[in-house]
């Protein structure tokens, strides 16, 4: 039996009677806990019936030998002597086990206790509500930009897309693209996104965009610029036009997306972070890492910094 | 023969009826009627001033509330209602939006105060903690309400407010990713920062302001560092306000209640 409030002090619950079977208490946990099963899984009603039977041996126990603590309550003599000098330490009485574990005790421990748990089951789901869903289920689609010839040879597109049709105009992106040409067979691309690696604002193109010779498609918007490299007006980063830091706070290159190409249409999936490249167009290293949110070091001894990323 | 009741009597029946009930009265009295050091200062106001402001913001808060729509389509247009459109929305909304700055200067300025005043030393460490807890909750909610208006400073200040919390080591990108709800700043973000900004910031800003009042009520107000009363060094000042009324200024000094104070 558990011992709780074993160091009582000697006023408390002496002659009471003994408190009430546990092993009841048990018993019917044991069988909410096989209900609920049922409604959930299996393997809980298999927990459920296993504390309901092992409560139920326990308790039949106990009435067939009948307690150590059950019986008749002891006859109390009424006080008859003087009170004591309060001076004088009561003897310790070992002789009533039942003491160490009064039923006011039990009372209060199963009040606060039930209340934890009735406090507990409410909370959690809540915080988990809370706090779930940014992280769970943060897949990126894929978004058409229209076909590949949409895209001349050499020039910077600034490519603005949705990507999320469900929450609309929030999700609007902007992306700088240049078609490289070939490597080898396949066609490629430089997709970098408008995030500066700062904190985050929106990065422009250091060039006149040609807004007359805009191009659409269906909610894409396409303004050709030749940029010499791309500025941030928050807090001045610069960086050149394969997207790697040259001046300014921030701490890595512009961020790119996934690219592939589906039916002859360019489609971009999901963001990368990039610690450098090296080269150009379509002959560029990209030294890739996962997404990191801007400001975050991705490389170097900094990047110890972020062992752990949120589930992008 | 019955008592004859006078018209005093009448006139405070109803708040008798109440003090008999519930005891109201007298804990009103007892909240506001406090013994405070003679020579308290005007600065020592700046407590109470910050409290006004906060009660000005919750109060233009919830009317605000009644009007605006979060979202990332309608929180704007109904920005632009309450303040063209809607009969004395510029007014209630310009109370909310100048008293933000209003009750985050006076939170600074009180704290200046205490600590000049040296009024955190024991035992009032407690309520400096408390005051600080308070004050980033307060910035909190400047962070947070910034946001709501939804046009482009408001957008961008929070995108990058959120990558700044971002950049704290280890830590920073889950309370960036909890913050803005997802990897971006999505069609949830607003009403998140909503719901922060009006429910749970200014729950957990009035428990704290009530716990800070009960540690004011409980341990008193300070004396100012230059008081000779406080050291004991001093005559009274001629109207002492120790709760005895206007004193003659020869009187002997009569010990000041809760005024114990490095």
């Amino acid at each position: 039996m558990i011992l709780v409030g074993s160091d009582l002090d000697s006023s408390r619950g002496h002659d009471h009677t003994p408190g009430p079977s546990l092993w009841p208490v048990g018993f019917a946990v044991g069988v909410v806990v096989m209900l609920v099963g049922f409604v959930v899984s299996w393997a809980i009603v298999a927990v459920g019936i296993f504390v309901t039977v092992f409560f139920a041996f326990l308790w039949l126990r106990e009435l067939i030998h009948g307690r150590a603590l059950a019986g008749e309550p002891p006859a109390v003599q009424p006080e008859q002597r003087p009170p004591r000098a309060a001076a004088v330490p009561r003897p310790a009485r070992t002789d009533l086990v039942h003491d160490r574990y009064p039923r006011n005790v039990f009372l209060e421990a199963s009040t606060l206790g039930l209340g934890a748990v009735i406090g507990g089951l409410v909370t959690l789901p809540v915080l988990g509500f809370m706090i779930g869903p940014a992280f769970l289920k943060q897949g990126v689609k894929l978004s058409d930009l229209g076909p590949i010839t949409d895209f001349p040879e050499g020039q910077f597109l600034i490519t603005t897309f949705t990507s999320n049709a469900q929450e609309g105009t929030v999700s609007r992106r902007t992306a700088f693209v240049r078609n490289n040409g070939f490597l080898g067979t396949q066609p490629s691309f430089t997709v970098i996104s408008n995030h500066c690696a700062h904190l985050g604002c929106p990065v422009e193109p250091n060039g006149v965009p040609l807004y007359k010779e805009t191009k659409r498609f269906r909610d894409v918007t396409m303004i050709p610029v030749l940029p010499s490299g791309f500025g941030c007006p928050c807090h001045g980063g610069q960086y050149d036009t394969e997207g790697n830091r040259i001046a300014g706070p921030p701490v890595r290159g512009l961020d790119r997306y996934a690219f592939s190409i589906i039916n002859g249409h360019l489609m971009v999936g999901k963001p990368f972070s990039i610690a450098y490249v090296v080269g150009t167009g379509a002959n560029a290293q990209i030294h890739a890492t996962r997404l990191s949110f801007p400001g975050e070091h991705v490389s170097g001894i900094e990047s110890w910094l972020y062992p752990i990323q949120p589930p992008h | 023969m019955a008592k004859k009741t006078t018209t005093q009597e009448r006139i405070l029946y109803p708040v008798d009826w109440l003090e008999e009930r519930s005891g109201l009265v007298g804990g009103i009295r007892y909240f506001l009627f406090r013994n405070v050091p003679a020579d308290v200062n005007w600065f020592q106001t700046l407590g109470s001033a910050t409290l006004t402001a906060f009660l000005v913001q919750a109060s233009t808060g919830v009317v605000l509330a009644m009007y605006y729509q979060p979202g990332p389509t309608t929180a704007y247009p109904s920005i632009q209602h309450i303040t063209n459109d809607i009969w004395g929305g510029w007014l209630v909304r310009g109370m909310h939006k100048w008293g933000a700055s209003v009750f985050i200067i006076l939170m600074f300025l009180h704290m200046g105060r205490v600590f000049l005043f040296g009024a955190y030393k024991y035992p009032r460490e407690l309520n400096w903690i408390i005051g600080v807890l308070l004050l980033a909750l307060g910035l909190a909610e400047g962070f947070t309400g910034y946001l709501l208006p939804w046009d482009q400073t408001s957008y961008w200040a929070t995108t990058v407010g959120i990558n700044l919390n971002g950049t704290a080591p280890f830590l920073g990108p889950f309370i960036a990713q909890f913050l803005q709800g997802g990897t971006y700043i999505n069609a949830d973000t607003i009403s998140r920062f909503y719901a922060i900004h009006m429910l749970l910031l200014p729950a957990a800003i009035g428990g704290l302001i009530a716990l800070h009042l009960y540690l004011v009520i409980r341990l008193g107000v300070t004396s100012p560092p230059w008081s000779k009363e406080a050291a004991g060094t001093g005559p009274l000042p001629p109207h002492s306000s120790n709760g005895s009324g206007p004193s003659s200024g020869t009187e002997p000094r009569q010990p000041v209640e809760r005024a114990a104070s490095g």
